[in-house]
């Protein structure tokens, strides 16, 4: 299934797997337009593991369920973009065509493991569903790849499970076997949105290490979407930092936590206390509240929170530009120079 | 007896809730919610008590304002046991313990005005009545940074934090000495965690509050608390100053949960060990023998199955239920 020339090339040399362009996504609600994805465009390299990280309304879960086409329309709308992936794009496809791509080559595994598996069917039903879909296994064959499956994923003497129904399960087992049932085809891209925010920490840390595992020995691409940053330290090579629909800045993980550029970003980890350290600086809280998205900012998304704002963030809003190799931010103040920033 | 400068001090204080099954109902069993735990928070102080979900701590929030009866143990709040308080008495001592809770959606009436929200404990309480007790909100609406005119507006016009705002002005309104927080800010997102939490600081330092600090996220329990107690399936595992359990964990449970958290530094958690434990948290219907954390104890021995770890003091002010430490 894969791609012996790679179409796309990206920076660091490794293949582009996929390339989402100028996405638009907008809801319309009997309260008025919801712009929720504004013109977002990333790339993701083949083997990488890229965190999205914002708050709740920042459209970082829209983007993701945009490009494989799982937003209720209506009231959703993709408005324009492109997303590239194995020579088509994905927004393009008919729907028989992109549920060809979803659970088979693009999987996603979601926040609540409660809601998103079915409480009637067994749980080997339900892994073995795609398997029997796409790989167009008989039932046998379906078995052993199942048990397969769950020992992949820790779950202990498989065989006796096969017949269990969700509700047996507790929640960090629910979310081992959405994970069975993602990987159950051998996809190139994981999408996981959210996946451990329901989750104790203690669990948690189980379900990111298994994650973190299985990515390794099957050499897949994951796709994090998390408002944690402490889950992204830990997990992702690259990271896209979202607010109010736009990405505000991208970079390497360790670039990003070493050197904010983004007042966002810098408020944000600013906020968070620290689990390392005695010191107990008063936190700095970003000011305001989160951005309603029923009107398009004239400007900066972020300007009325900011501390940094100036005149031309009003009515400009700024592209997301190179400060420096990879790392793009979106933002016309230079908080370091503590200047205006040449654009 | 509480000793000086103790507030509130909780004495083996036990809640199970019993569970009833057939046709008959007949009690078969109890959740073993709290099981015997003990603890001082002092006069100005923020205790924080920290669990996963499950562990009992916002039972054991419950149980010490009398929400939930205690099924054995003691709870002093200033030298007076609230379980043997009656009626009228308990609705005085009530003006001085107060509650924050986690969901700012489910905790406030949406058919009732801020005013009517933040005034009600005043009139309740007879503090208070009309013009006065709404002034009073204003003011109230005031300090937690709300805008006073917004008092005649409903709870679903606000947001998270300012939801949270609200409830904050509604458990200040009768100048409370202890609130009890249970998660106030895990309902919250990231930016609006911190302006609550700043708030709550700055509240204590004003009014010279005492907070039992209920949450599950350790990195705010550090930063906000002076002592903490670690509990685990019922009871409390640990229990130190804020400095001896973050960078002395003693039990394993404490140990694990620590290594557990992630930190938001790619530097860090590069090196960083962890300690994953395997399964997950028993049935508090059915606790383990002997010492709860050892079926997912890394360390266990066979004592742990066989004997109750005693609750001991191993350097001063620093608690531990363990056989191995």
């Amino acid at each position: 299934m894969k791609e012996t020339k790679p179409i796309m090339v990206s920076g660091n040399g490794r293949s582009t797997l996929l390339k989402v362009e100028d996405l638009v996504t907008r809801f319309y609600t009997p309260e008025g337009v919801v712009h929720a994805v504004n013109g977002v465009s990333f790339d993701l390299a083949e083997g990488e593991t890229l965190g999205v990280v914002g708050e709740s309304g920042c459209g970082k879960s829209v983007t993701m369920l945009s490009i494989l086409q799982l937003i209720a329309r209506p009231p959703g709308k993709i408005e324009r973009g492109h997303a590239w992936f194995d020579g088509k794009d994905l927004l393009n496809l008919s729907t028989d065509q992109i549920r060809d791509v979803r659970g088979s080559r693009i999987s996603m595994i979601f926040q609540d493991p409660m809601t998103s598996l079915n409480p009637v069917l067994t749980i080997e039903r339900q892994i073995a569903e795609s398997l029997i879909l796409h790989l167009r296994m008989n039932k046998q064959q379906a078995r052993e790849r199942v048990i397969e499956l769950l020992e992949m994923v820790g779950i202990p003497e498989a065989e006796k499970h096969l017949n269990d129904y969700p509700h047996q399960f507790s929640g960090g087992m629910r979310q081992r076997v959405m994970i069975a049932i993602a990987l159950a085809c051998n996809p190139q891209i994981l999408v996981a949105d959210e996946p451990t925010t329901a989750l104790d920490v203690t669990i948690q840390a189980q379900i990111v290490d298994l994650v973190k595992r299985l990515r390794d020995d099957l050499n897949m691409t994951v796709i994090w979407i998390t408002h944690d940053l402490g889950v992204v330290a830990r997990l992702a090579q690259r990271v896209i930092v979202m607010y109010a629909g736009y990405i505000i800045e991208e970079a390497p993980v360790k670039e990003l936590y070493a050197n904010p550029t983004h007042p966002y970003t810098i408020g944000l980890l600013g906020s968070l206390p620290s689990l390392t350290t005695d010191e107990r600086k008063r936190l700095t809280a970003i000011p305001g509240l989160p951005p309603v998205l029923l009107e398009k900012p004239v400007g900066c998304p972020f300007a009325v929170r900011c501390t940094y704002a100036f005149e031309r963030c009003q009515h400009e809003n700024p592209p997301l530009l190179s400060i420096g190799g990879t790392h793009r931010a979106a933002c016309w103040w230079d908080v370091q120079e503590g200047r205006p920033r040449n654009a | 007896m509480p000793e000086n400068n103790v507030l509130l001090k909780v004495d083996h204080l036990v809640k199970h809730f019993p569970v009833y099954r057939g046709v008959f109902q007949r009690q078969v069993g109890a959740v073993h919610a709290v099981d015997d735990i003990s603890f001082d928070v002092r006069h100005g102080e923020t205790f924080g008590l920290v669990g996963e979900s499950g562990c009992g701590k916002t039972t054991a929030g419950r149980t010490i304002i009398q929400l939930y009866k205690a099924t054995a143990g003691h709870i002093y709040f200033d030298d007076v046991d609230l379980t043997k308080v009656k009626g009228g008495e308990m609705r005085h001592i009530r003006r001085r313990i107060q509650m924050i809770f986690q969901d700012p959606y489910a905790s406030l009436n949406p058919r009732m005005s801020i005013a009517d929200i933040v005034s009600e404990p005043m009139i309740i309480h007879g503090v208070a009545r009309g013009k006065q007790a709404h002034e009073r909100a204003a003011e109230l609406l005031n300090i937690v940074q709300l805008n006073p005119g917004f008092a005649n507006r409903f709870p679903h016009e606000f947001s998270g934090g300012q939801r949270q705002r609200i409830g904050i002005a509604r458990a200040l309104a009768l100048n409370p000495e202890l609130i009890i927080c249970d998660e106030p800010i895990s309902a919250l997102d990231v930016s609006i965690q911190a302006q609550i939490i700043n708030l709550l600081e700055d509240l204590q330092k004003q009014m010279g509050l005492t907070y039992l600090f209920i949450a599950h996220d350790l990195s705010v329990v550090r930063h906000i608390s002076s002592r903490v107690a670690v509990m685990y399936l019922g009871i409390i595992a640990e229990l130190a100053s804020v400095k001896d359990l973050y960078n002395n964990p003693l039990h394993p449970y404490t140990q694990a949960l620590l290594s557990a958290v992630p930190v938001p530094n790619p530097a860090i958690e590069e090196k960083r060990q962890r300690i994953i434990l395997e399964g997950d948290v028993p049935s508090p219907v059915n606790p383990p023998s002997g010492c709860r954390f050892r079926t997912r104890c890394p360390l266990a021995k066979e004592i742990c199955a066989e004997l109750v770890p005693e609750w001991r003091e191993v350097s001063p002010d620093h608690w531990v239920a363990c056989h191995l430490v």
